[in-house]
């Protein structure tokens, strides 16, 4: 029986402790610094706008961990000393391990902007967050306006939840448009017209210049380094991306880069030591993976792949084709595959938008081959499993808009755009795809 | 548009202050020709009666409900407290023809029921007199006010989508004083409506005009609580519609289950009424309908002709086939939150409450045992009343029919299904009778679970643990633990309310009806993990 001790109960760690649990009977030691139970960290945000309480963030209740024989232990850890195999926290008090998981996820990117450390500015990432946020946003009595600086997923999350307590928001995008990095123009723009909708101050093309405080160290302005112009505000939120949570290992002999390096094992350059999660980089990126991946997705199928290698059943990481999912305020935003922001020499794309401006899907497809490579929706929910399926099968943009009635995923009774869609390819591109019907037979056969 | 809000919250709660008040008003008492006429048609051969109410309520001062109240209960105990020491005497002295005898002359029911028919007609008062100017004041009001706090959301919920901002931050929400003095009320109104009916016989002269019109007689408080809760219904439907404007399935399934207590619930029964023939709800299936096995409804439907035994025969091939072919093919929803009356309330006016339902596992366990044996305790009860009608027998098994169909009748059927079951929505929930107690559910969902093409699909591995759908299951369901796995969710009490999918805000759950094929899936590790499964399998099986 091995003692394995896990860093960090997010995602990546929990489901490692699980996985192990179910295939041996080792002992198991999970690390927290943050909070004595996993909560689901994109769910924060609901419990800020009134949606949930804290408990209910927790997936398991309280008694799951001893039932499964999972230890938990509070603390943060302060080092690691490799040679003699523990960890020790901040009390000085150490644990031993013959096997150690860092899952110790990611922190708030601050880029060394004047006053980044004043009272009110925070990011959206930790527990801790959420509580400064109501300390500082309980409401708009307190908080006259919020600025937000970073136009990516938690930046608009972070703006939707103060919306959702009447605070004015101005939010600063350093590109021309929202999440233009990763999204299309065509969905940035929608998206920028819905950021807009929710009466947020959307500034594109701006950049942060410095934060200002007052006696008391509490933030008052901020000024733009395009303009110079001040801002007056109780709370900034940082919310330029988030990067490897590793201070605590740098000092030991475990190589790092901007992460913790690992191989396609999950293994770091010493031997019973691993790293899963945000924290973890690929030495080498896979396809067209990046080497770092905040993605609670990547997060769970790494704490699924090493409870294997732990388990004594070496097994590479091999995520499978890319998805993910997020929200926009009211728009709903699903990919499965990829769809670059700029199309590559290769690739051909086929866009339709819905007439109300909140509904898109977008396809990505070889010009040549017309092999299937991405779908972005916006507005309608889609099938995994059929995209997982297409995808392997390395099936045509054809045979995705024929049968995309299999992949439709919106609740009973919604109106289907189906052969809107196809027609429309159709007219683009001179083809004649019929539309098939949905086929529950199709839908369960093997993949 | 808060302004609107507020001025409509002041208006709605005058409207429930008045018809509140209402209990206090009015004097009642009776002429000696109106008790004649009463105890006439009423056939009591008890001898004591008439004196005992003469001396109690035909009086010229007037009384208040409740002096009213107590005074024919205490004559009610005097007049049978006379023929039980009757009956103790014959007893002893063993003169078993004079003691049976004396059983006629008993006076059976409730003394409240007593109390509330006398009431009924010896009301005098502002209320009785003006019942369309006192609706305007109560119904009208309250209506009004509802409407005016509801509908600006419309504007002030902003752009359609998920509206749950602020719910754990409300005190009428998140099991603040006002919800605990929601509760209060609403056990309050099931206790008098059930076990005092006499003390809110005001309440049915506001309505009696409308009773009238459609039934043809004076309203009984069954007739005001239909009617009531038809109108709560329509007021809630319309925030329903409005909170969920952006979701088919909700609006449809809203509009369907306020059709089915207008039409099916209340309007039939009472045209059927008028037309002398028995009042039946077609689409209240037995064993939810837990009296329709009874002797007196059965009797009932035996007199009436061929549309009673048309009702019989659709009572028994409802509960027997149709039930369970529909739940075989869309699941239990289709009554539960398409149908149903119970349900109807819970979607509508419980929707405000719905997050309170317990998640844990204990809670679950609970529910298993309740509900089944609830099941159980009306088909026994059925079973028991069943041999006993035909054959004529006051008990079976040992168990007294009239005792079990009481007991039934008492704790089930008013203490669980309405005095808990609604009365408890703000502190525990919308579902609490449809979770723990109703019979029909359990049925339905022993079908659901081992037979149906029922299930919610879980979108592959798009799941992210938030625990939106747990929070906002009606059924304690923690839709999350399933989602998260990658599993579908094919529990049995899950009455397809669609909500999990609606609160999901990464489209992982889907209400669907499909191949038996494929509808349970158990995973190890979720779709977009390429792990080498069968290296997995194998070495498990080794």
């Amino acid at each position: 029986m091995k003692h394995i001790v896990i860093i960090g109960n997010g995602i990546s760690g929990v489901t490692a402790a699980r996985h192990i649990r179910k295939n041996s009977k080792n002992q198991i030691t999970l690390v927290s610094g943050e909070a004595p139970y996993f909560f689901s960290r994109t769910a924060l945000m609901y419990v800020y706008m009134g949606h949930m309480e804290f408990k209910h963030t927790q997936p398991y209740e309280n008694w799951f961990w001893s039932k499964n024989k999972i230890n938990l232990k509070q603390g943060f850890v302060n080092r690691i000393d490799t040679d003699n195999n523990c960890i020790i926290f901040e009390d000085n008090t150490s644990i031993s391990y013959d096997q150690l998981v860092i899952a110790s996820g990611s922190k708030t990117n601050k880029f060394g902007w004047p006053g980044q450390d004043s009272k009110g500015v925070m990011g959206l990432y930790h527990k801790q967050d959420l509580e400064q946020l109501e300390q500082f946003a309980p409401n708009n009595q307190v908080c006259k306006r919020a600025v937000i600086v970073g136009g990516g997923l938690i930046g608009i999350e972070l703006a939707e939840m103060l919306r959702s307590r009447n605070i004015p928001v101005t939010f600063l995008v350093r590109e021309k448009s929202f999440w233009n990095v990763v999204l299309p123009d065509q969905e940035s723009e929608m998206i920028n017209r819905h950021i807009k909708e929710h009466h947020v101050d959307l500034r594109l093309s701006t950049q942060l210049r410095e934060i200002k405080s007052n006696d008391s160290g509490q933030v008052i302005s901020i000024i733009i380094e395009e303009t110079g112009e001040e801002i007056f505000c109780d709370v900034v939120g940082l919310t330029a991306g988030v990067s490897p949570n590793i201070d605590f290992v740098k000092d030991s002999n475990i190589v790092t880069g901007r992460g913790i390096k690992v191989n396609r094992f999950l293994e770091t350059n010493i031997s019973n030591i691993y790293a899963i999660g945000d924290c973890a980089e690929q030495q080498e990126p896979m396809g067209e993976r990046k080497a770092i991946e905040a993605v609670w997705y990547t997060g769970r199928m790494m704490g699924e792949t090493l409870a294997q290698t732990i388990c004594n059943h070496r097994t590479a990481y091999h995520p499978g084709h890319w998805f993910n999912s997020a929200k926009f305020f009211d728009i709903e935003y699903q990919t499965y595959g990829w769809v670059w922001a700029k199309p590559k020499e290769n690739e051909a794309r086929f866009y339709w938008e819905h007439k109300n401006g909140k509904m898109c899907i977008h396809l990505n497809y070889d010009k040549n081959t017309h092999e299937f490579i991405g779908i972005n929706n916006f507005g309608m929910r889609m099938r995994h499993a059929f995209f997982d399926k297409v995808l392997t099968k390395k099936k045509s943009v054809t045979y995705v808009l024929t049968h995309i009635s299999d992949a439709n995923f919106d609740p009973e009774f919604y109106k289907k755009y189906a052969s809107e869609i196809v027609s429309k390819f159709n007219r683009e591109n001179n083809t004649s795809i019929q539309l098939k019907k949905k086929s529950w037979k199709r839908i369960f056969s093997e993949a | 548009m808060k302004r609107i809000q507020n001025i409509g919250l002041v208006i709605f709660l005058i409207g429930l202050s008045l018809f509140t008040g209402t209990i206090f008003t009015g004097s009642f008492h009776l002429s000696p020709s109106a008790l004649d006429a009463f105890i006439i048609e009423k056939d009591y051969q008890n001898e004591i009666i008439e004196t005992e109410l003469t001396k109690a309520i035909v009086t010229d001062n007037p009384l208040t409900i409740f002096e009213f109240s107590d005074r024919v209960r205490h004559a009610y105990e005097v007049a049978n407290t006379h023929y039980d020491s009757l009956i103790a005497q014959y007893d002893a002295e063993k003169n078993w023809d004079k003691k049976g005898e004396q059983y006629l002359y008993k006076i059976y029911g409730k003394p409240h029921t007593l109390s509330f028919d006398l009431a009924k007609i010896a009301g005098k008062g502002y209320v009785k007199a003006y019942t369309g100017l006192m609706w305007m004041l109560t119904f009208g009001l309250g209506i009004l006010g509802s409407l005016l706090f509801i509908l600006p959301d419309l504007i002030l919920l902003g752009k359609a989508g998920i509206k749950n901002d602020g719910i754990y931050l409300e005190a009428s929400t998140n099991r603040g004083w006002i919800a605990w003095l929601v509760l209060i009320y609403l056990v309050s109104f099931y206790l008098l409506l059930y076990f005092m009916p006499d003390y809110v016989v005001n309440w049915t002269f506001i309505v009696d005009p409308i009773s009238l019109f459609l039934n043809g007689s004076l309203a009984s408080q069954w007739f005001l609580y239909g009617f009531l809760y038809c109108m709560i219904m329509v007021v809630m439907a319309l925030r329903m519609y409005i909170k969920y404007r952006d979701n088919k399935y909700q609006v449809m399934r809203t509009t369907s289950v306020l059709f089915f207590q207008i039409v099916f619930a209340f309007l039939i029964p009472e045209i059927m009424t008028s037309l002398n023939m028995p009042g039946y709800d077609f689409k209240n299936a037995f064993p939810l309908d837990y009296d329709f096995f009874f002797d007196w409804n059965l009797d009932d439907l035996r007199n009436s002709g061929s549309i009673g035994l048309f009702i019989l025969i659709w009572g028994i091939v409802l509960t027997s086939v149709i039930v369970p072919v529909m739940v075989y093919f869309f699941g239990k929803r289709w009554y539960c939150s398409w149908v149903c009356g119970c349900g109807g309330l819970a979607e509508t006016l419980g929707d405000p409450y719905r997050q309170h339902s317990d998640k844990s596992l204990q809670a679950w366990k609970l529910e298993r045992w309740l509900i089944h044996s609830v099941l159980i305790f009306s088909l026994v009860m059925t079973l028991v009343t069943l041999y006993c009608y035909f054959t004529g027998m006051p008990s079976f098994l040992g168990i007294h029919s009239q005792w079990i169909k009481d007991s039934y009748s008492f704790l089930i059927g008013a203490w669980f299904a309405g005095v808990i079951g609604t009365g408890f929505y703000p502190i525990f929930g919308n579902r609490i009778w449809c979770r723990f107690g109703c019979p029909l559910a359990a049925y339905m969902g022993i079908v659901q679970r081992f037979k149906s093409r029922f299930r919610i699909t879980t979108n592959g591995g798009q799941c992210i643990s938030c625990g939106n759908c747990s929070t906002y299951c009606e059924q304690g369901i923690d839709v999350r633990a399933y989602a998260q796995k990658g599993e579908n969710i094919v529990r049995s009490s899950c009455v397809g309310c669609g909500i999990c999918s609606a609160v999901c805000p990464r489209g992982v759950l889907k209400l669907e009806n499909g191949p038996e094929k494929g509808r349970i899936n158990p995973t190890d590790i979720l779709l977009g993990n390429n792990i080498d499964l069968i290296q997995l399998v194998n070495k498990r099986e080794k």
